[in-house]
């Protein structure tokens, strides 16, 4: 076992070492840097700014710079935001956009879970039809669409009635958290309903389901221990990428209600072309994908 | 429970699919909150953005500028109605060599300790220290050595700024300076505190605790990316003139959706409205203001070798077939955007008033005919035969888009041009720009101080933003002119007379002066909208009910 998660890490860190490397290079090739301002400045500025953040050096230096400072966790200061490094934003904002992705995969995980059981139960009954067509609804329509929506309606109910049911953006309490992890998991649910019902019809077809009927176990008990127990594998398999791609990928949701998550960041540095901050979340949001994906496959040994 | 009766349960009515739908939408339960507290006198606000950079020193954008406008304070300020008035110093005297403020006795930091002509010396020796690397730095080169110091070719000792005592600043000049003053109301030039400055071991102006006020107000709290609050300053100088207790930023969001539907439940007290929404709000009935932000637009051509650009006629013919104010209502659509005639938009000073005013200018006209004679001899001069064909470079916002297809369309019905679109994302934008890699850029420029100089000197030879590489030595002789004299009238007939060769000339053409739209609560009042200086300013703001 420990040569597996040891297998497993040196995997991880080869993939991450992969990663930050094209990164690097393909981020560098990219016309413009960070020192490009809508208002130029003068050579002799420049040149400060350029020698301050080291980057005066041949590129090769500045890699070689780079992958030691990585090995060492620190992934420099930000060229946006001056005086804070990347270290102190990925401490900041990430339990953020984690707690808002944990919210919406609990979210996902038991509505897909759930509807998918029901659409199986019921297949090609009119309740199957109507949630398969929600769900290719779901899956279809993007974030910022019902990102959009629910705020709207949300602020419609709020105004309606003068009391607020939930607030439409901002970051703090619980109740903050509700719309937009619920928005933030759609997709991810619609998808799940549907990997679910394909599988649970699978089971259903199985010979150790008859013979479990045949010897007349309860119907719970074989709903619960035989048919659910198996059809779910497939859906934890994939939740190990979904949650990866939840807690790091809420851009939309994060930008729509003014949450102060590591989407906004990422995307705002890759606008502002800001070399330190690109480096260090892709590095560290590969480095969460990897550990995810590995643990959630590590956990179905012991199922 | 049999097998089928359970299955039989689940199928039950459609009763099951509301409990599901229950079920997943567990998480969304009824928060209820106390209706809007109506707290007085506290403004509440969204910003755009983060604040990048609090260290005033180090500052660029409009965000920091918004929060560094309402903590901090320099020698002086500009007052409601866009003047000029005493801060930290009481009084001046300019002449042009030097310049001598008198810093008020009873001026504090927040802590209480009093603000001296040194916190000033340490300030503006720190923006031009290289090891630093201010931006802004060029903003001091007026002053002697500065320069100098900023190249690494002399200490900064020799910057020439010294506190003769706690209450008397010299500033010795490089140069003479006609707007200095406007200068002293920068961030750039506000004072830091060097003991306190050096205390935050480099994280200066990173969070709420490692910045020191003088002004107005003093930030409480910042959580990055989240919230920020303002608390009155009860050590500022003027704090009697001060009615709000509080600006509470509680949302950073750079989505106009969710802005405006805070503004509507009244969440926060202002909205700026693009044109996108600007309906939206008539039909919710906002009281709709607006006013001039002081940006001028225009298209730039490129004078580099073998640019078909570096053409004149080709340029006088762009410049006749464009009808601007067809363009501002097709494609800009906020009313009341003013349409751009020169280089010098329309709220500068001149030397006893508006710039514009002293010396007017005639809108251009379209003239089809006129055009199609231009592009004719301009393609016999370029001796080409086939269709010309031009690139426009451009940023990728939905106005940059419908901005270029409209010329697109324009040169192509006229003048037979192949306008190529080149949309590209911010900073390659500005990568390609600089580098020349273009025949049209479209181009803005905001004012960094309320001078005519801060366009005037946009397009001498030795200007950095002058992408185009236009070069023309009566236009720099005038320019030069106007910076070597601090006499009102001579500073500017020299920039007028500047303005007019570029006129002639056209390596731009100015299409218009932005105008930007906004609505405020009713409660609101005293908020200050301006070109230059911070925006929007809410120290002296209050709140009516």
């Amino acid at each position: 076992m420990i040569k597996y998660i040891l297998q497993r890490l040196f995997s991880g860190l080869v993939t991450v070492f992969f990663v930050a490397t094209f990164t690097f290079f393909a981020m560098h090739a990219v016309p413009g840097d960070p020192l490009m301002r809508g208002k130029a400045v003068s050579p002799e500025v420049r040149a400060n700014l350029e020698a301050l953040y080291g980057l005066d050096k041949p590129i090769a230096v500045q890699y070689g710079k780079f992958l030691l400072n990585m090995v060492k966790g620190d992934f420099g200061i930000s060229f946006t935001q001056q005086n804070r490094s990347v270290n102190d934003i990925i401490r900041d904002s990430f339990p953020i956009s984690a707690t808002l992705g944990l919210l919406a995969i609990i979210f996902a995980a038991v509505g897909g879970v759930t509807w998918g059981a029901i659409a199986a139960i019921n297949r090609n009954r009119l309740s199957d039809r109507v949630i398969m067509f929600a769900v290719i609804l779901l899956v279809s329509v993007p974030t910022f669409v019902f990102g959009a929506m629910g705020q709207l309606a949300v602020s419609e109910l709020n105004q309606k009635f003068g009391i607020d049911f939930l607030p439409i953006a901002g970051w703090g309490t619980l109740s903050h958290m509700l719309l937009p992890a619920l928005v933030l998991g759609l997709g991810t649910m619609a998808f799940l309903a549907r990997l679910m019902r394909s599988s649970m019809l699978e089971v259903v077809t199985q010979d150790y389901i008859r013979t479990a009927k045949a010897k007349g176990l309860p119907t719970l008990r074989i709903f619960v221990r035989h048919q659910l127990r198996n059809a779910i594998l497939p859906v934890i398999t994939f939740l190990g990428p979904s949650i990866a791609a939840i807690t790091t990928g809420g851009f939309v949701a994060e930008v729509i209600f003014a949450i102060p998550g590591l989407g906004r960041y990422f995307v705002q540095a890759v606008q502002q072309l800001d070399y330190t901050v690109i480096m260090g979340l892709t590095v560290f949001l590969r480095s969460v994908s990897c550990f995810y994906g590995y643990s959630c496959r590590y956990s179905l040994r012991f199922y | 429970m049999r097998y089928q009766q359970f299955y039989g349960f689940l199928r039950s009515n459609g009763v099951k699919l509301t409990l599901t739908v229950l079920l997943a939408l567990g998480a969304f339960w009824v928060h209820l909150a106390p209706a809007l507290a109506t707290t007085n006198q506290v403004v509440k606000i969204a910003l755009l953005g983060e604040p990048p950079n609090l260290n005033s020193t180090k500052a660029t954008d409009a965000d920091s500028f918004f929060i560094i406008g309402h903590t901090m304070e320099g020698l002086t300020r500009y007052d409601q109605a866009g003047n000029i008035v005493p801060a930290v110093a009481e009084k001046w005297e300019i002449n042009d060599k030097t310049a001598t403020f008198k810093i008020r006795k009873d001026v504090k930091w927040a802590d209480g300790s009093p603000i001296t002509a040194k916190d000033f010396v340490f300030s503006w020796r720190t923006v031009v220290d290289p090891k630093i690397a201010s931006e802004y730095s060029f903003l001091l080169y007026h002053i002697k050595n500065a320069e100098a110091i900023n190249t690494g070719k002399k200490p900064i000792q020799e910057l020439g700024v010294v506190a003769k005592d706690d209450h008397t600043l010299e500033v010795t000049f490089e140069k003479p300076c006609g707007y200095f003053l406007a200068l002293t109301t920068f961030p750039t030039y506000m004072p830091v505190k060097e003991s306190f400055f050096k205390a935050q071991n480099g994280k200066f102006g990173a969070e709420a605790s490692n910045i020191l006020s003088n002004g107005p107000f003093k930030l409480t709290s910042w959580v990055h990316g989240a919230s920020l609050r303002l608390e009155k300053n009860p050590n500022y100088w003027d704090a009697k003139s001060i009615t709000l207790d509080a600006i509470d930023i509680p949302y950073i969001t750079p989505n106009e959706g969710t802005r405006f539907n805070l503004f509507k439940t009244g969440r926060i007290d202002t909205l700026g409205l693009t044109k996108n929404i600007l309906q939206d709000a008539q039909r919710e009935k906002f009281k709709l203001n607006k006013f001039a932000d002081g940006t001028l637009f225009f298209m730039r051509f490129n004078f580099r070798e073998g640019r078909p650009t570096a053409n004149k006629n080709l340029r006088l013919a762009l410049a006749k077939v464009l009808n601007t104010n067809d363009f501002i209502s097709k494609v800009i659509g906020i009313p009341g955007t003013l349409e751009g005639t020169g280089l010098i938009p329309s709220f500068l000073q001149g030397a006893t008033k508006l710039f514009r005013k002293e010396y007017p200018i005639a809108a251009r006209r379209q003239n089809l005919a006129e055009a199609k004679k231009l592009i004719a001899d301009a393609k016999k001069e370029l001796k080409l035969t086939g269709p010309l064909s031009l690139v426009w470079l451009t940023g990728d916002t939905p106005v940059a888009t419908s901005e270029a297809e409209y010329f697109q369309g324009l040169f192509k019905t006229h003048l037979g041009i192949d306008l190529k679109i080149d949309k590209q994302i911010f900073k390659q934008r500005l990568a390609k720009a600089s580098a020349g890699d273009f025949d049209i850029e479209s181009a803005g420029w905001g004012p960094d101080y309320a001078d005519p100089m801060t366009f005037a000197d946009l397009f001498t030879t030795w200007n950095n933003n002058n992408n185009g590489k236009w070069e023309n030595k009566e236009y720099d002789a005038f320019i030069r002119k106007a910076m070597n004299t601090v006499k009102p009238k001579e500073r500017m007939d020299a920039m007028a007379a500047a303005e007019k060769i570029l006129l002639e000339e056209f390596p731009i053409i100015p299409t218009y002066e932005r105008t930007v739209i906004y609505t405020q609560a009713d409660r609101l009042t005293g908020v200050v909208r301006r070109s230059v200086g911070f925006d929007p300013d809410f120290t002296r703001a209050k709140i009516i009910k």
